[in-house]
């Protein structure tokens, strides 16, 4: 057998022993991102979340006018923790639209009245679908929809105090 | 003074394994006949103060001593005792003291039984196993301390993760250690032959009873952790191609190739470079296991504590360790000289082509449960998960079976054709039966699961055909023992293949009272009652169970809580019957007051481990007939 | 018998709400049901350590398979759901590794692996004497 051939094995271990070793010095980053950022928004029509509310409509992205898509639960603890930044945002005019996943109207309604209610419309998501149709993974996570009703931005866990600036930012930058 | 008392017991025993390294190595530069011999009685004692240290574990955690972190993290003082005992290795630093307990008594019994191996290889062999132990002391002291005390004592511990408050925990890890300590010996005697360049039949004997033993704990150990994951997770699953499972069933792989490999070394002296070569690899793909379980770099639905840094430690002792042994092979195995050559047609060519395809298997799997983190390091996210695995590895392991299956037909040395296909006659016509059989009777699921079937029932009688025509009384132990692990492997296989081909399922939303049919069973679903358990109170779900006319049974599952740490746990209600297993979850309830349940009938899938165990008792009745031989020969040499 | 009818409403595990239909229920048709199971055991779950939609307790993964069941009722192929879930989430959603650029390795490794086996295992055969 030639030479080189018997150091195959330790070069094949070598090249394992870099790779995990790479991997375990800078763990890769496991948050599952939305392969529809860039794209139009997909197509939906939900009922009110909270009764004296207006539900959610795809088409109502599409009439010009840039906004945050909130996705949220009551059940959620970091979503009661981000209440503050999305009411920041508001408070900078940003309009702010939201989808509750698998909540019960009464929750819905003390989550708000507890935690404060930023948003203009919220649709009810009993079974995740549009979760599921938008690509995200769990709540809370914010989309950032143009004016034309496509995806710029999706944030992926709560908002925290650096990110008002920029998502305003962006909204109002978006046409 | 019993964690301290353990510690120092730890210290000392690292002192030792230095000392045994140091030893061997002044012996084998040409030192005196005396440090050559003081090597033995060193491996002695510092296999009984690891073994002291681990006892002082125990009996911290028995005692429910909260003053030691270990115990505060991972015990509670209202557990039962045997969940207090099994506590000490279901952590990090417990189970790395059982292992290097384990390794240590290795290094003893190698010392005080091995007399048949010339004294050099085995004082090198000694000195390997303490550079691997002086390896893991270093680790347990600096890394993971498991005697550390806490400063202020808590007024109870925090408990331990109710999944793995089960009796299968109480076995399954150390079994799985026993036998990587196996081949962490098989290691060190491939280095020990490599060091002293002396690769021979000797040196196979004197690793096969360690690589068999090896071999017998690991395949118990994924056998009780596959029936353990099938009815703790409570989906019906008994294989997940999960990397933790992957992680235990290379090495195995690699065991069952150095196994025939070492056998043919040991017979007739040849494949002396590949049986070394798969003696490092066997213990590589065991520490490579420890380390992706142990790092976290790969996510895993089994239960582990996870720490990278840890990982680091691990991952340093995996390149000194196998980095080295590679490195000395191929510097060394090229002054070895090469082993006997074989005819194609021969038993030797046969076992050739079961460490061919072995081999393959194995670096299917590790290149399958690796691949995600090369796409991780292009920027992609990638799961390699059962559909990869299944068409990747299902259809080499089924030419594995045909192999094995002939396998054992053939003779060594050299055979004919036409007198192999004489003997393969009525193996082959029974695979022709069940074909038949299997067309006209079974659903079609898949071609892997149609073909298991097949296979499998032609492998039963090609397994216990080496034994026609003989004298049963006089046939060799170690004949049975091929002849049942064979036949386990063809009972194992029949019960993955039944499993994937028969199973029923129902999953429905019910309230109490209401009646639904899975297979040939009718399933009432009477109602709830809570239950008690020592440390969790549950909900029971109550189901009559009637299959024809035959008398009901009842099943139980549960929805467990426990208090400490808070958690719900489903507990599947499983009965056996003698042709498969009925196995009911309880769910949640919805608003409407359904509860959802899921029932499988699931024919013979207990053949899946009790094939398993077939196997491993095959391995046992080989190990106790080499050593019954070995005696035989010890006494007439000294008759 | 009394004691098996609880009050259940005061139990905790009553969900918030009720699951998707099709997430804990079978397809009347047992061959879309076969064929639904077929893909939830390939499809990843997105929110667990590793397992399949159709081994997790996950909510989300029930939705999964409530969404998985209702589009193969409607007559959609499996292929095409799948190919929907990756549009969305990557393939990383897929057990299944779509053969690219990327996975080919992957997918080529037992030939790969076979071929340089039979050629080190042709060093232990002696040479046939032509």
């Amino acid at each position: 057998m030639k030479r080189w051939l018997i150091w195959l094995p330790f070069i094949a271990f070598a090249a394992v022993l870099w790779l995990v070793a790479a991997e375990l010095t800078r763990p890769a980053d496991r948050t599952v991102r939305s392969r529809l950022v860039g794209q139009a928004l997909p197509g939906f029509s939900l009922p009110a979340a909270v009764p004296g509310k207006p539900g959610l409509d795809a088409r109502a992205f599409r009439i010009g006018e840039p906004r945050l898509l909130n996705i949220f639960a009551s059940w959620c603890v970091p979503c009661a923790a981000e209440a503050p930044q999305l009411a920041a945002l508001a408070r900078a005019g940003v309009p702010i639209d939201a989808i509750a996943i698998r909540d019960k109207p009464e929750d819905v309604a003390r989550f708000l009245a507890r935690y404060g209610d930023p948003f203009r419309a919220i649709g009810a998501d009993q079974t995740s679908a549009v979760q599921l149709a938008l690509g995200s993974s769990g709540v809370p996570e914010t989309f950032v929809i143009d004016g034309q009703g496509r995806i710029v931005e999706q944030h992926i866990g709560d908002l925290r105090a650096e990110d008002v600036a920029r998502l305003t930012a962006l909204v109002k930058g978006a046409r | 003074m019993i964690a301290e008392a353990g510690l120092a017991a730890l210290w000392l025993a690292a002192a030792v394994a230095l000392l045994q390294l140091v030893l061997a190595g002044v012996a084998l530069r040409g030192g005196q006949a005396e440090v050559l011999a003081a090597v033995r009685p060193v491996a002695v004692t510092g296999g009984v103060l690891a073994l002291l240290a681990f006892l002082c574990l125990v009996a911290v955690f028995v005692r429910s001593d909260m003053s030691v972190l270990l115990v505060v993290e991972n015990s509670h003082s209202a557990k039962p005792l045997l969940y207090r005992i099994s506590g000490v290795w279901g952590n990090h630093e417990g189970s790395m003291l059982l292992w290097v307990t384990v390794l240590g008594l290795a290094g003893a019994a190698i010392a005080r039984i091995e007399h048949r191996l010339d004294e050099r290889p085995l004082v090198a062999t000694l000195g390997a196993q303490g550079a691997i132990a002086l390896g893991f002391f270093a680790f347990l002291l600096f890394a993971s301390n498991p005697f550390a005390r806490v400063a202020q004592p808590p007024a109870n511990g925090l408990g331990l993760n109710p999944l793995l408050q089960d009796p299968g925990l109480a076995f399954h890890p150390p079994t799985l250690y026993l036998g990587y300590v196996g081949l962490s010996v098989a290691f060190s005697f491939a280095v020990g032959a490599l060091v002293t360049r002396d690769v021979g039949p000797a040196f196979a004997r004197a690793m096969r009873p360690w690589v068999l033993g090896a071999w017998i704990f690991l395949t118990l150990g994924i056998t009780a952790g596959s029936y353990w994951a099938y009815y703790e997770l409570g989906w019906g699953g008994w294989w997940f191609w999960d990397p933790v499972e992957n992680a235990s069933l290379m090495p195995w792989l690699a065991a069952t190739a150095l196994l025939h490999s070492v056998t043919v070394l040991a017979t007739r002296d040849g494949l002396r470079a590949w049986t070394v070569m798969l003696a490092v690899v066997a213990f590589s793909m065991s520490m490579i296991g420890t380390f992706l379980v142990r790092s976290g770099i790969l996510t895993s639905v089994h239960a582990f504590a996870v720490d990278p840094s840890r990982g680091t430690f691990i991952l340093a002792l995996l390149a000194l360790y196998i980095g080295g042994a590679l490195a000395l092979f191929a510097l060394r195995i090229g002054t070895v000289k090469t082993g006997t050559t074989f005819e194609l047609l021969s038993r030797e060519g046969g076992l050739v082509l079961n460490n061919l395809l072995l081999s393959v298997i194995l670096g299917v799997v590790l290149i399958g449960t690796l691949y995600p983190i090369v796409a991780s390091a292009f920027g992609v996210q990638l799961s390699v998960g059962p559909p990869f695995f299944d068409k990747a590895a299902g259809p080499i392991a089924l030419a594995l079976v045909v192999a094995l299956a002939a396998g054992p037909l053939v003779r060594w040395r050299r055979d004919r054709w036409d007198a192999l296909a004489g003997r393969l006659l009525v193996p082959v016509a029974a695979t022709g039966l069940a074909l038949g059989a299997v067309v006209l009777f079974a659903p079609f699921k898949s071609v892997l699961s149609s073909a298991g079937l097949v296979l499998a029932a032609g492998l039963a009688v090609a397994s216990v055909a080496p034994l026609w025509g003989r004298n049963l009384a006089r046939t060799p132990l170690f004949t049975w023992g091929m002849v049942i692990a064979h036949l386990g492997v063809a009972v194992s296989l029949f019960g993955m293949a039944a499993d994937a081909a028969f199973t029923r399922e129902t999953l429905i939303a019910a309230r109490p009272g209401e009646q639904v049919g899975v297979g040939p069973f009718r399933v009432t679903f009477d109602g709830l009652k809570p239950a008690m358990g020592p440390n969790w109170s549950a909900l029971e779900g109550r189901f009559t169970v009637q299959r024809g006319d035959a008398a009901p049974f009842v099943l139980r599952p549960q929805q467990r809580f426990f208090a400490q740490p808070p958690t719900t746990t489903s507990e599947a209600s499983i009965a056996t019957l003698w042709d498969g297993q009925l196995y009911a979850v309880l769910g949640n309830a919805d608003a409407g007051g359904r509860w959802q349940v899921r029932l499988w009938w699931k024919p013979f899938v207990t053949c899946i481990w009790a094939g398993g165990a077939l196997i491993a008792l095959g391995g046992a009745l080989s190990l106790l007939g080499r050593i019954r031989r070995a005696r035989l020969r010890h006494e007439e040499a000294w008759a | 018998m009394r004691a098996w009818l609880l009050p259940l409403a005061a139990l905790t595990l009553v969900a918030a709400t009720s699951p998707a239909r099709y997430a804990n229920t079978q397809l009347a048709d047992p061959a879309k049901e076969a064929e639904a199971q077929a893909l939830m055991v390939t499809l990843r779950c997105l929110v667990c350590q590793g397992q399949s939609i159709a081994d997790s307790d996950a909510d989300m993964a029930a939705d999964m398979r409530a969404l998985v069941r209702q589009r193969i009722a409607r007559g959609e192929r499996a292929g095409d759901v799948r190919d929907w879930l990756i549009a969305r989430y990557g393939e990383y959603v897929s057990y299944d590794p779509p053969l690219t650029a990327l996975t080919a390795p992957l997918w080529l490794a037992p030939i790969a692996l076979l071929v340089v086996g039979l050629i080190v295992a042709r060093a232990s055969f002696r040479r046939r004497r032509s």
